[in-house]
């Protein structure tokens, strides 16, 4: 995965982008969670 | 729709699989007619404990987290107890597939007792009159005694694992009626035309119609209803069903088979689709990381005949079994395809002479199968 | 609660992690939850929040810019959430 920062719009709600481009913080996805049950290939 | 990054990611591989299903043995008290292992009699070549032991020792040093066993019916292994029990002493945890003919009210109170374990039971109708034509005689009652027996044990909230077929499809309403009537989970899978399913897929799988009522009830329902990622290919249709929205196999799951051969998942037990097996050199580990098979499904795919369709990203094409199993080609359309794709591709098989669809590569089913019999 | 720079926390005893190339895998085994840590930095993080009085102090010592201090937090507190980390 790139070291460098990326800006996603997955989680962060409008409001929260907003706030990002005004105070200029790094904005990087860092954890996501998956289900465990939750992958093809399984019955 | 999840974080295509993570996606990317995960379609390139792991270090170790995150979930990987274990059948422990071919033998099985039911003949299903969709059984997608073919199982029935057990095959002399089966692992022995020390044989299991020593894979999930290998898998204990992969941080394998949880594992998936099944079968044949898993229950069947005397020493299935003694397997589970070492895979959860070594911070494996496991969840076990089962038609339910073992749990009588002891093994529920067993069963009852242990931690990081979950159970699976099978069940493919509300009533026998839907489930025992697809699952055999007596199924049923076998299946809803041993719900019975882990309800009084106090086990928790186990699952009951549906295969959506054209017979129970206007059933989900009361399957998860059944599953909130025990505390259970309901998890609902995609029926795929693989082990004996090569041959019930026909008459069994849902019809175009149908699919769309799934799609719809899964929308409706999302988190509460469990689907192991399974109805992907029905992304075509709109807004994205929860989940990766990826095929799995051998990039994050993948199948250990009850003689230790290694296949990329439960769904493509043929040979085309074997990577190894545990005992070779290097083991299991070596299988994940180096096999020829798992490295090619870790390349990029391509969308082949799909490409000039505008829904291949979100319905991926497919599931690989699926379209395997079907004789259609892996770079192309599933033969589920919801804007009909495969369909047409199919007839035009089926109208040509020979016959393409591969079978598949064991067959362990009981040598008199008697009044196995598809509802139409 | 949600969690500040000045806030304790460390991983969950029952919770293990694997390490994976980009990053690793988190793992509860009571409640089932598997969460992707993605970025070598955020493990190191997860790591050590433990030895450090407080998330401020684990940052700086694995020397965290703290203009990533904003995505740090939201990630450790959504770890939180997922219970792979306990507020100590
Ligand atoms: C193969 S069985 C093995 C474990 C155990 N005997 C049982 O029936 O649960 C595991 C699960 O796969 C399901 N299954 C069987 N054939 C299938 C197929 N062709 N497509 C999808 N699922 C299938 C079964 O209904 C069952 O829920
Ligand atoms: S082959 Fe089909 S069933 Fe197996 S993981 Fe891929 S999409 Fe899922
Ligand atoms: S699906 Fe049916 S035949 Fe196959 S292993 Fe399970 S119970 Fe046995």
């Amino acid at each position: 995965m790139s070291p460098v920062a990326v800006a996603t719009a997955e989680t962060a709600s409008q409001e929260t982008l907003e706030t990002a481009s005004e105070v200029l913080v790094l904005e990087e996805l860092l954890v996501e969670e998956i289900s465990i049950d939750g992958m093809c290939g399984v019955y | 729709m999840s974080a295509s990054q993570l996606v990317t990611q995960l379609k390139r591989g792991l270090d170790a699989p995150i979930c990987l299903t274990w059948e422990l043995t071919y033998a099985c008290n039911l003949q299903c007619v969709h059984c997608l292992s073919s199982s029935g009699q057990r095959d002399d070549r089966e692992l022995t404990t020390e044989q299991a032991f020593a894979v999930l020792d290998e898998l204990r040093d992969l941080q394998v987290f949880y594992i998936n066993i099944g079968g044949g019916e898993p229950m069947i292994r005397r020493d299935f107890f003694d397997i589970i029990e070492y895979s959860i002493a070594n911070d494996i945890g496991v969840k076990f597939s089962t038609n339910g003919a073992f749990i009588d009210e002891k093994n529920a109170q067993r069963l009852a007792a242990m931690d990081y374990l979950d159970i699976q039971i099978s069940l493919d109708g509300v009533d026998a009159i839907t489930n025992d034509p697809v699952r055999g005689v007596g199924s049923y009652d076998i299946a809803r005694r041993a719900m019975d027996n882990l309800k009084a044990a106090n086990f928790g909230p186990f699952k009951i694992s549906v295969v959506v077929t054209r017979h129970n499809v206007d059933q989900l309403d009361e399957f998860k009626a059944l599953a909130d009537s025990y505390g259970a989970q309901l998890r609902i899978t995609r029926l795929r035309p693989s082990g004996r399913g090569v041959d019930s897929w026909n008459d069994l799988h849902p019809t175009n119609e149908q699919q769309v009522q799934i799609y719809n009830w899964l929308l409706a329902h999302g988190e509460n209803v469990l689907t192991g990622d399974s109805f992907f290919h029905l992304n075509a249709i709109g807004e994205a069903l929860p989940g990766l929205n990826m095929c799995g196999a051998g990039r994050v799951v993948c199948l250990i088979d009850p003689i230790g051969d290694v296949y990329a998942c439960p769904f493509v037990l043929h040979d085309q689709f074997k990577a190894g097996n545990v005992h070779d050199a290097g083991g299991f580990t070596s299988v994940w990381r180096d096999s020829e098979l798992f490295t090619s499904l870790r390349e990029p795919e391509s969308a082949g005949a799909c490409a000039s369709c505008g829904n291949y990203d979100s319905c991926q094409g497919g599931c690989m079994a699926a379209k395997f199993f079907t004789g259609l080609p892996l770079d192309g359309p599933d033969p589920e395809c919801v804007i009909g794709h495969g369909e047409a591709l199919l007839a035009e098989r089926q109208a040509s002479p020979v016959s393409i669809t591969p079978k598949p590569s064991k067959d362990h089913s009981k040598p008199a199968r008697s009044a196995l019999s598809v509802v139409s | 609660m949600t969690l500040t720079l000045s806030s304790a926390c460390a991983l969950h005893p029952q919770v293990a992690l694997r390490p994976e190339p980009f990053g690793a895998l988190a793992y509860h085994y009571g409640n089932r939850r598997l969460v992707f840590l993605k970025h070598p930095d955020v493990v190191r993080v997860v790591r050590e929040l433990g030895d450090h009085p407080s998330i401020a102090h684990t940052l700086r010592a694995c020397g965290i810019a703290t203009e990533r201090d904003a995505s740090f937090l939201q990630a450790l507190n959504q770890l939180t959430k997922s219970e792979i980390l306990r507020v100590c």
